[in-house]
C-alpha cells in the first residue's frame, strides 16, 4: 500500500563538483580564465573591464562607453556590427555593473573566425561618433522617463542615494545627466578602461586548441596595452547612515513600492556565508518568513524578497516589495517584526534543516552547465577570492547553528537603523 | 537534438524522459492541457488564480513548498491563454520527492479557503503590480480586446478585471480541478540526471494510482475574419505616447506559423533588423520599436510596438511602420537577410541544449502539439521557409482591415 502522508527518504546533498579554470595570462597582461566543458558546439566569451572611476560621479559614463561600443569603430559602421553579429546568429551583450562592465559574445564554434575580429575592433578602435551619441543620449533619455514613471525603479534608486549618498554605489543618473556626455569624455575613459591590463578574459563551453589560439593572437599578441601604468586606485568614502524613512508620494498610486536595507560586510568577511543563512531565512526564497507572512498569510503582496550585495569597495543589504497601498505601512510593521524576531528568538531546527537543504540544492542547481561553472568563478573571482571559497561556505551552511544566526541578526540588522524607502502612499 | 523515451499509463497521463548525465539536477515538468482560453467569459483569471492554488496543499501533503525546499528543490509555475506548466528541479538523489508533491496535487488538493481568501489577494497584488501600477501596464487588456472578438484570446491571463478574481468561489475550484486536472489532460516530463526505467517505475508508482476522469475537449469559438480595421485612442498618465499595431496571424500548428514567426525576426530581432535599422537609427522616428508575435495555439496576434521620439506625430509614426510592413509585401526578402533570420533560430535551439528545464518545457509542450520529435525538426521547418512564403505571408498579415489599433498619448509628452 502506497504512503501518501509520508515523504520519501532524503538523500543529503554531498558536495559540489566545481570545475577549475585553466588559467593563461597572454604575453600583454591579459588574464585568461578557461572552462573547457559540454557537449555542444557552443562558446560563451566575457571580456570584463574593472572601472577606473576619476570622479565618483561617473558612473553613466562607464555604461555610455560599454553600450556604444557596438556602434561603431575606425572601420565598421554600426550597421556592419550588427549585421555581422546577427547574421552569424550570434548575441553580443554589453553588461554594466557598479565595478566592471563586460561584453559577452555567445556564439557557435563554427563561426568564432569571423566574430572575434569584431569584438577586438570595438575594444581597439570604437569611435563613439557624434551621431551614435546622440541616438544614444536621445533614446535613453525617453527610456529613462518611462522607468521614472514605475514606483519600484524610483524606490531602488532613492535607496541607493540614501545608503550611498555622494560614493559611486549612489549616483544614480537624471535625465538632464545625459546632456553631460561628450564624444571626448567616453573617448579618454575608453582608452584608460579598455585595456589588457584592466581586462579579464572568461570563456566558457567547448574550448579547442584553436578557440585559445585564436584569442591569443588577438587579444594577446595584437593588443598593445598603452597609456602606461593603471592609475591608483581612489577607494571610495562610504560612510554608514542613520536610518531614515524617505516617502516619496504618488498620489495616484494602486500599489507602493518598499526597498530598505543598510550596509554590510563583503563576501571575504568570514560572516558573510553566515549572513547569506541569515538572509535566506528572513527573505531569500520562497519559504523565507517574510513570503510566508506577507504574502502566503496576509496576502499583502504578490513578492517580498532580500538579498546581498558584495561590492568592490563596500556590501548591502537589501529588501524590497511592491504592496497595495491600503497595507503599506502593515507590511513595514511586519518587516520589522519579522526582522527584530530574528534578534531574539533563534531559528528552530527544522527550519533550519529546510534552509540548509534549499541552499545546498540550489547551489547544486546553480551549477548546471559551464557557463554557470564560469559565473561561480566571477563571484569569487572579483572578491579576491578563489573556488576555495564555496568549501568554507558550504561548511558554514552546513555546521552554523541557530545562535550564531541570532547573533548576526543582532549584529548586522537593526531595523531602526536601515533605510526604508516608500514610493507610492503611507 | 533532444533524445527522449515515451509512455502513457492506463490513465492516459503521457510521460516523456530525456536523459542527460552533465548535470547533477533533474527537473520534473507537468503541463496540464489548459489555460485563460478554457475559462467562463464571466469568470477571467480563473486558470491563474487556480495555479496558485496549486501550492496551497494537497489531499495528503498539507504544504507543498515546504517538502520540496527540505529537499533542496525549486519550483514554479506559470500559466498562459493555451497552457498552466508546473516545474520543479532538484537534486537528482531526491527526484521521488517531486514524483510524491506532484502526484499528490494530481489526485487531490485540499481545498482550503484561507488558501483561497490569501491568493485570492495575492494575485489581485499581481494584477495591480504588473498590469495597472504601470505605465502602459494595460497594454494587453485593451489589445486583446480589440483585436479579438469572440475568441477567449480576448481576455489576458491575469483575467478581465479585478472583480472576476475577488469573486471566485471554493466551487469554482473544485469544479474546474475535475474537469482540467485530470491524468489524461496533463503532461509529465522527467529530465537530466535520471534513468528512463527508474523514472518508469516511480512513475507507476505514485501516478498509475490516479483513476482517469475523462478527456476536456475544447469547443471553443472560431474567430471570424476581421474585415474592418479597429482602433482604440487613450488619454493616459504615461511619460511618452507609444503606438501598437495588432494583426491576426496564423495558429500555431500551421504552415505559415514558421514564415510569420520569421517575419517578426526580420523586423526586429537583433540589432540588424529592419524596424531598429531604419526606424530608430536611420530615420531617427522612435526610440524604441518591436515585432513579435504571441505564439499562441489557436490563432495569433502580431504586434508591432513602438515609442516614436517627442518631436515625432503619431500620424508620422504610424505611416513609417507601414511602409516597413508594405516593404516586405512588395519586395522579396534576399537570400542573405533571410539566411540571417534562419542562422539565428538555429543558434537559439542549439543555446536552449543547455539548460535541461528549457528542454523539459519544450519536450512538454511539443509533446502537447502533438508530437515531442517535433521539437527536433523544428530547425526544418524554419529552413524549408521560402522567399516567396515571407512575402505571402506579409501580404496576409498586414492588411488595414487586418489589423487593430491602439495609440496611448500621454498627457504631457516628454521631452
Amino acid at each position: 500500500m502506497l504512503t501518501r502522508t509520508q515523504p520519501p527518504p532524503y538523500h543529503p546533498i554531498s558536495g559540489l563538483d566545481l570545475i577549475k579554470p585553466q588559467e593563461i595570462t597572454f604575453s600583454n597582461g591579459l588574464k585568461v580564465f578557461i572552462f573547457d566543458s559540454g557537449e555542444q558546439d557552443l562558446v560563451r566569451i566575457e571580456w570584463i573591464v574593472d572601472h577606473l572611476f576619476g570622479r565618483e560621479d561617473q558612473a553613466l559614463l562607464n555604461s555610455s562607453i560599454c553600450e556604444l561600443l557596438p556602434e561603431g569603430t575606425l572601420t565598421l559602421s554600426s550597421a556592419q556590427i550588427a549585421e555581422l553579429v546577427d547574421f552569424h546568429g550570434a548575441f553580443l551583450i554589453p553588461g554594466v555593473g557598479y565595478d566592471q562592465s563586460s561584453l559577452t559574445l555567445f556564439s557557435l564554434n563554427k563561426h568564432l573566425e569571423e566574430l572575434l575580429p569584431v569584438v577586438k575592433d570595438m575594444l581597439t578602435n570604437a569611435v563613439f561618433s557624434e551621431k551614435e551619441l546622440a541616438t544614444y543620449i536621445r533614446n535613453n533619455k525617453q527610456k529613462l522617463q518611462v522607468s521614472l514613471q514605475k514606483n519600484s525603479f524610483v524606490a531602488r534608486r532613492l535607496f541607493n542615494k540614501s545608503v550611498f549618498g555622494t560614493a559611486r554605489y549612489g549616483y544614480v543618473p537624471e535625465v538632464s545627466d545625459y546632456d553631460e556626455l561628450t564624444r571626448n569624455n567616453l573617448l579618454v575613459l575608453f582608452s584608460q578602461q579598455y585595456r589588457p591590463s584592466n581586462c579579464t578574459l572568461v570563456v566558457s563551453g567547448k574550448i579547442t586548441g584553436n578557440v585559445i589560439n585564436s584569442l591569443d593572437r588577438l587579444f594577446g599578441n595584437d593588443w598593445v596595452d598603452q597609456n602606461g601604468a593603471l592609475p591608483i586606485e581612489q577607494i571610495p568614502n562610504v560612510l554608514p547612515t542613520a536610518g531614515k524613512l524617505a516617502v516619496d508620494v504618488r498620489k495616484d498610486a494602486m500599489q507602493s513600492a518598499i526597498r530598505m536595507g543598510c550596509l554590510s560586510v563583503q563576501r571575504p568577511h568570514p560572516d558573510f556565508p553566515g549572513l547569506q543563512v541569515l538572509n535566506t531565512v528572513l527573505g531569500g526564497y520562497f519559504g523565507s518568513r517574510l513570503m510566508t507572512n506577507i504574502r502566503e498569510d496576509k496576502g499583502y503582496t504578490y513578492s517580498i524578497s532580500s538579498g546581498m550585495a558584495s561590492l568592490k569597495h563596500s556590501a548591502f543589504f537589501t529588501l524590497g516589495s511592491e504592496v497595495g497601498v491600503d497595507v503599506t505601512a502593515a507590511t513595514l510593521g511586519e518587516i520589522e517584526r519579522e526582522i527584530n524576531r530574528l534578534r531574539d528568538e533563534p531559528v528552530s531546527n527544522e527550519e533550519l534543516a529546510v534552509v540548509r537543504s534549499y541552499i545546498m540544492g540550489s547551489l547544486l542547481g546553480s551549477l548546471e552547465n559551464v557557463f554557470s561553472h564560469a559565473d561561480k568563478f566571477k563571484n569569487v573571482y572579483f572578491s579576491g577570492l578563489g573556488l576555495e571559497y564555496y568549501d568554507r561556505y558550504t561548511s558554514v551552511i552546513n555546521t552554523i547553528t541557530p545562535d550564531e544566526i541570532c547573533h548576526l541578526a543582532n549584529t548586522y540588522l537593526d531595523f531602526d537603523k536601515m533605510v526604508k524607502v516608500v514610493v507610492g502612499k503611507i | 537534438m533532444v533524445k527522449f523515451s515515451r509512455f502513457t499509463l492506463d490513465n492516459g497521463l503521457r510521460i516523456l524522459v530525456h536523459e542527460d548525465h552533465a548535470t547533477p539536477m533533474a527537473v520534473v515538468n507537468l503541463l496540464y492541457d489548459v489555460g485563460s482560453r478554457d475559462e467562463h467569459p464571466d469568470k477571467t483569471g480563473f486558470a491563474h488564480l487556480f495555479e496558485h492554488l496549486m501550492f496551497g496543499g494537497s489531499v495528503n501533503i498539507p504544504s507543498y513548498d515546504g517538502p520540496s525546499q527540505a529537499v533542496g528543490a525549486q519550483n514554479n509555475a506559470f500559466t498562459s491563454n493555451d497552457i498552466t506548466n508546473y516545474y520543479i528541479t532538484l537534486p537528482a538523489a531526491n527526484l521521488e520527492t517531486a514524483f510524491w508533491l506532484e502526484s499528490d496535487r494530481m489526485l487531490g488538493l485540499a481545498f482550503s479557503e484561507k488558501s483561497l481568501d490569501v491568493q485570492r489577494n495575492v494575485v489581485c497584488e499581481e494584477f495591480k503590480q504588473r498590469y495597472l501600477n504601470q505605465p502602459y501596464g494595460d497594454v494587453w487588456l485593451r489589445l486583446r480586446p480589440l483585436a479579438y472578438q469572440v475568441h477567449p484570446y480576448r481576455w489576458a491571463t491575469i483575467g478581465k478585471e479585478l472583480s472576476h478574481i475577488e469573486q471566485a468561489k471554493m466551487d469554482d475550484v473544485r469544479a474546474f480541478f475535475t474537469k482540467h486536472y485530470a491524468p489524461e489532460n496533463a503532461i509529465l516530463v522527467v529530465a537530466g540526471d535520471v534513468e528512463v526505467d527508474a523514472v518508469k517505475e516511480l512513475t507507476e508508482k505514485w501516478f498509475a494510482p490516479i483513476a482517469s476522469r475523462g478527456k476536456y475537449v475544447r469547443k471553443l469559438p472560431a474567430e471570424p475574419e476581421q474585415r474592418e480595421a479597429h482602433r482604440e485612442v487613450i488619454y493616459a498618465d504615461v511619460p511618452l505616447n507609444s503606438l501598437y499595431i495588432a494583426f491576426h496571424g496564423p495558429a500555431r500548428l500551421e504552415n505559415a506559423y514558421y514564415a510569420m514567426d520569421l517575419i517578426s525576426d526580420l523586423l526586429s530581432r537583433g540589432t540588424s533588423s529592419r524596424l531598429y535599422r531604419t526606424l530608430v537609427k536611420e530615420k531617427e522616428l522612435f526610440s524604441e520599436i518591436n515585432a513579435y508575435h504571441t505564439g499562441s495555439i489557436d490563432g495569433n496576434l502580431f504586434v508591432v510596438a513602438g515609442k516614436p521620439l517627442s518631436n515625432i506625430t503619431l500620424e508620422a509614426a504610424e505611416e513609417a511602420i507601414w511602409d516597413e510592413l508594405r516593404q516586405l509585401k512588395y519586395e522579396q526578402v534576399t537570400d542573405y537577410e533571410l539566411n540571417k533570420v534562419k542562422n539565428r533560430i538555429e543558434s537559439t535551439m542549439i543555446f536552449a541544449e543547455m539548460a535541461i528545464l528549457e528542454k523539459a518545457m519544450n519536450l512538454a509542450y511539443f509533446e502537447l502539439l502533438g508530437d515531442a520529435d517535433g521539437l527536433n525538426r523544428e530547425v526544418d521547418r524554419y529552413f524549408a521557409v521560402s522567399a516567396e512564403d515571407i512575402q505571402r505571408q506579409a501580404n496576409q498579415l498586414f492588411r488595414k482591415e487586418n489589423s487593430s489599433t491602439l495609440i496611448y498619448i500621454a498627457d504631457k509628452h516628454a521631452y
